[in-house]
Parts: structure tokens; sequence; C-alpha cells
């Protein structure tokens, strides 16, 4: 074993190598140190909180009560939420708002890209102002909705009234027991089409010309080369941006709570209105937990399912 | 068929399809148009029927939504004597005075901190992140990258329960700085994804030259991948920004006073008689107007962001 001196100072080249040892740290602990701190906020904001809600979610803890007992009551709450008959009732609401809103989305959307890949002059200017609404704020601009679903003061009533002859006063998009649903499907069609017509055109632009000019030289006709070129290209696309859409419209939320507030009565009560009121207005923490826990099971199973599909497709 | 080309359509074709889209895209920006224009009406011609397309404009509504007001008696105005500023004469035509100012600054600013607070937090995390596993093997990268995603498949509400917890028993809610760790988080996915997109297509070449040259990982990354990956630094943040900038169901359950931001402030604005629709309007206007800035600045990089880097076109 051999002694060096502790304090090299006077060797500047020694001094080097230590600064050296300092940053030059090996390619493993930077890449740790690099990644750590955003796995420990994740674990922290995320996971933590998850792990503590399926622990909540198996107890009959309500918050408004923080020193009552807690009571260990196994898989009740499960039993509960899935025997309840409002859950069911917003899971249906949720299923109609999901299904509508992906329908037109995916029709009006595809339609426009198609529309603006003909290349007209101005059509990026066009697209900018189509995609505005997609990047605002959901709640302030739900909240505005409100005020143009007005009966006669309001500017789509207004509008209706025009084209059809209709009473403006006579029917309230958001008042309405039957047209309640619609009015959610609308706001949220006209704020999210331009994101499914922003995929479906990157699709529409990344099909070689080649392909069509193959099929030119085939004689198929226009019909068929749609249907046979532009469909089945654009189909990973177009799935990708329903996954989105899917996700994102399971879990809606602040533009149906300002635009209906889940009324009249519970018509439009989406599963995450639902889930706000029991957790933060009637304090079932315990039950609502469970209800949380479930809503994500079904979100992740869903969406692990149709990656599936959309990998298949995509290695077609 | 002479100079007839498949990628080219017919002048015809071009005329009607731009026909529609424009057609879409009125229909489409009216409502904007109409909160910016209601922004600028009396609380009367924005209730008015058939809806006013021409009007007086006026500031009313900006007036109202910055200040808060109080009805006077008439002997009260009498000894403050005449108005003095151009709101006071607009606040005089109802018989109000301007008591303080409203509510609404403050929300703003709330916004405004907390938006840039969280967006600084997440792309510089998201940016180191995304370099290591982009460059080194990290173990379980791909398992990693998907865990950080899945974070993103949360209803918000579901995990707000625990973190209204948590914060309660730490002092973190209506906080700001609950806000920026939690829209931190929240927007961590979207950065390391969007920034990993980026980073790979920075060539390799140039860091193993800047290695070679005596430089350190950390000068490496500092002075050639940094300046390399700048555009697409600025695109996320953006992206981080205007999330945390329109974010509501997390900012309506954990913040209610000191730390709440405009979006769930904006829908409770309320006049004498009712909703103040211009002040609701004036509100959103501002609120709003900083946004479609940035979506038209972003408009190249839009796809990428929205989709977290899947389609890069």
């Amino acid at each position: 074993m051999t002694f060096e001196p502790r304090h090299p100072v006077a060797d500047p080249s020694q001094k080097q190598t230590f600064r050296h040892r300092l940053s030059g740290l090996s390619d493993r602990t930077i890449a740790w140190i690099f990644v750590a701190p955003s796995i420990a906020l994740l674990l922290a904001i995320n996971i933590f909180p998850l792990i503590w809600t399926i622990r909540l979610s198996l107890t009959n803890f309500r918050t408004n009560r923080p020193y009552a007992p807690v009571k260990w009551v196994g898989l009740q709450n499960y039993r509960d939420v899935l025997s309840d008959v409002g859950v069911w009732h917003s899971m249906l609401a949720t299923a109609h708002f999901l299904f509508w809103t992906l329908f037109f989305q995916v029709l009006i959307g595809f339609t426009l890209a198609y529309l603006i890949n003909k290349k007209f002059r101005g059509n990026d200017l066009w697209t900018t102002i189509i995609v505005l609404p997609m990047m605002l704020s959901p709640a302030v601009v739900g909240n505005f909705w409100t005020f143009l679903y007005q009966p006669q003061i309001g500017l789509f009533n207004y509008f209706i009234a025009f084209f059809t002859g209709i009473d403006p006063s006579s029917f309230s998009m958001i008042g309405d027991v039957s047209l309640a649903p619609w009015a959610i499907v609308i706001v949220d069609t006209w704020m999210w089409t331009p994101f499914v017509m922003l995929i479906c055109l990157a699709g529409l632009r990344a099909i070689p010309e080649s392909i069509y000019e193959a099929a030119e030289c085939d004689r198929a006709s226009r019909w068929r080369q749609f249907w046979t070129i532009t469909i089945p290209m654009v189909l990973p696309f177009l799935m990708l941006a329903v996954l989105f859409r899917g996700i994102e419209n399971f879990k809606m939320f602040d533009l149906v709570v300002q635009l209906t507030g889940g009324g009249p009565g519970d018509t439009t009560q989406l599963t995450s209105i639902n889930l706000k009121r029991e957790a933060f207005e009637k304090w079932h923490t315990g039950y609502a937990s469970a209800y949380a826990v479930i809503l994500f099971v079904t979100v992740f199973g869903l969406a692990s399912i149709y990656v599936k599909a959309l990998n298949k497709v995509k290695d077609r | 068929m002479s100079g007839y080309s498949i990628s080219e359509p017919s002048a015809r074709q071009k005329w009607i399809a731009g026909a529609l889209v424009v057609g879409y895209a009125i229909l489409t920006v009216l409502p904007l148009i109409w909160i910016i224009a209601t922004g600028f009406k009396t609380p009367n011609d924005a209730i008015a029927y058939p809806p006013k397309v021409i009007f007086h404009p006026t500031l009313e509504g900006y007036v109202n939504l910055f200040t808060s007001r109080a009805r006077a008696t008439p002997d009260m105005l009498e000894k403050l004597g005449p108005p003095t500023t151009w709101y006071d004469t607009i606040v005089r035509q109802y018989d109000m005075i301007i008591t303080g100012p409203s509510r609404y600054g403050q929300r703003f600013l709330n916004s405004v901190i907390i938006g840039f607070g969280s967006t600084f937090l997440s792309v510089f995390l998201g940016t180191i992140a995304a370099y290591a596993f982009s460059r080194f093997k990290v173990p379980l990268k791909d398992d990693l990258m998907f865990f950080i995603l899945s974070t993103r498949m949360m209803p918000p509400i579901a995990v707000a329960i625990p973190i209204f917890l948590m914060y309660r028993a730490l002092g973190l809610n209506d906080t700001q700085l609950g806000m920026i760790l939690l829209y931190t988080a929240v927007n961590l996915s979207l950065s390391v994804w969007l920034l990993k997109g980026f980073i790979d297509e920075i060539p390799v070449e140039y860091e193993e030259a800047a290695l070679i040259d005596g430089y350190t990982r950390f000068q490496a990354f500092w002075k050639v991948v940094l300046p390399q990956a700048a555009t697409g630094i600025a695109s996320t943040s953006i992206f981080c920004l205007i999330f945390a900038w329109n974010e509501y169901a997390f900012a309506t359950l954990l913040t209610s006073g000191t730390a709440q931001t405009a979006p769930p402030f904006i829908p409770t604005i309320i006049g004498v008689a009712g909703k103040d629709w211009p002040a609701v309007a004036a509100g959103a206007t501002l609120f709003l107007i900083p946004v479609m800035v940035f979506t038209i600045l972003l408009r190249k990089h839009l796809l990428r962001g929205i989709t977290f880097g899947a389609v890069r076109k």
C-alpha cells in the first residue's frame, strides 16, 4: 500500500484530473442522475397517490370525518359501485358521449383533411384557423358556450332558428333532457375535430404519389383508389387519433362540467363528474376510490386492447 | 390526356375543396369571434335579440372585469363630484362607484406563475431524462418510458382524492408551489416523450466528435446537444405552458383562494343582475388570446405536440 499526499494542490495536472473526475462521471451514473428526478416526481405525485387510492378503496374512510375510526371493508366498496344504478347510468352517458364525439370527429376531421389535401391556395392559413379551438381552455370556452346555447338570445339558437324557422326560444340545448347529451357532443366536436383532422392530414401526406400512379396505370377508378389506397393507408393514423380522443373523452370533465354541470338531472353526468360528486361533494372517499380504480382499470384495459389492434393494422 | 397529373387536383376540385374548408373555418371561428365581440358590448347589447352584430364598442366589460363596484346613493355621488377618469365615467352611468380592484388580476397572475414555473421544471427535468433515454443504456428503458406515458391515462379526479389528502397533510393545498409540482408531474410525460423524439433526431456524431476533442459528457450535453435541441425545447415548452394554462380539474379541486388560477375563476364572474356576460367574455378574451398567438407560432410543430411525438410528419 502506498501513501500519496492528500492535497496535491501543488500539482496542477492532478487538480485537472480531480475536476475531470467530478464532471466526467461514468455514462451510467449520468444516466441515473438525469432520469432519477423525473421518476421520483412521478412516483410521488402519480404512483404513490394511486396506491393510496387503492388502499382507501378498501376502507370506509371519509375525508370530511378524518378522526372517525377507519374500518377495513374489503371489496364491499367495489360491490357497491358496480351495483349502483347511478354509476351505470354515468357509464351509459359516457358511452353515448364517446361514441358520437368519435363518430362526428372522425367523419368531419377526415373529410376536412381530405379537402385540405387538395392543396387549394391559402390552405395553410385556413388550417391554422380551424385548429384554434383545440388549443383553448375547455373550461373557459365551455362556460361561454352556455351563453351561445341560451334560448332566445343565444347565437346557436339564433342560427338554428334562422335556418329551420323554429322559434329560438322554444328549445334549450342544455336545459332539455333530450337535447343536453347532444349539446355536449356538439361542443366537443367543435373543439376536437381539428385534432383528428391534423392527424389524418399527416396520414394523407405520407402516402407516396407513386402508388396512385401505379393504380392509374392499372386503370383503377378514383372511387376504387380511394377505398383500396387512401383509406387503408390513413387507417393507422385515424386509429391513433381515435385512441387519443378516446382516452381524453373517457376522462372528460372540464368542458362538460362547465357546460351542463352534469344536468339536467343527471342526463350528462359523465363518470368523471359522477366521481367528483361522490368524492368531493358527498365525501364518500372509500367508495369514490373504488370507483376511481374501476375507471382507471377500464381505460387502461381498453387502451391496451386497442393498441394491440392498432399495431396489427400498422404491421399489415 | 396531356398535362394530366394525379398529384395536382383540377382547378374545379380545388375551388370546391377550398370553399368547403373556408366555410367550415368561418363557422368554427364564429364562437371565438363572438367571445371577443361580447367583451366590447354593454350588458344590454350582449343579450339583445336578434343578436347584435353591429354595436357601439365599449370598455365596460373590461372595467367590470378588473374592478369591484358598489351602488351609490345620489347624494353620495354628488358629494364625490364629477368622475375623474374614463373608467369612473363608465361606472357612474349606472350610479355605481369603484370600490377596488377585482380578483381577476390576482387569478391571472397565478396562472402566469404556475404556468411558467411548472413549464420550466417539467421541461428541465424532461430534457435531461429524454437525453438519458435517448443516448444511454437505461435498464428497463421501454418499461420506464411506457410508465411515464401511462401516468397520463389516469383521470385527474381519480388521483385527486389522495393528492388532496397528501397536500392537506403537507400544507400544499391552495399554494402556488403545490400546483407547480402537480402540473410538472402531469406535463412530464409530454415533455419526456416529445423531447426524446427531438434529441433522437440530433446525430450522435456531433457529441462523439466533442467527446474526442476532450469535452466531458456534461460539456457535450450543454454545448452541443442543447443548442441543437433548442427548437424542440421551445415548442415543448409552449405545449407544457398551454396545458398548465388551460388545466381546470385539479385547479378547481385543489385551489380555492390564494392559488386559484383563471380557468376556475372566469366562470364565477357575476354582475349585479345575473351573469355579467361582457365581463366574462372580456376575461376569457384576455385569457385565450395568448394561447391563440402561441398556436399560430407553433403551427409547424402542432401535430407532434398533440400526439406526444407519435406523428412527426
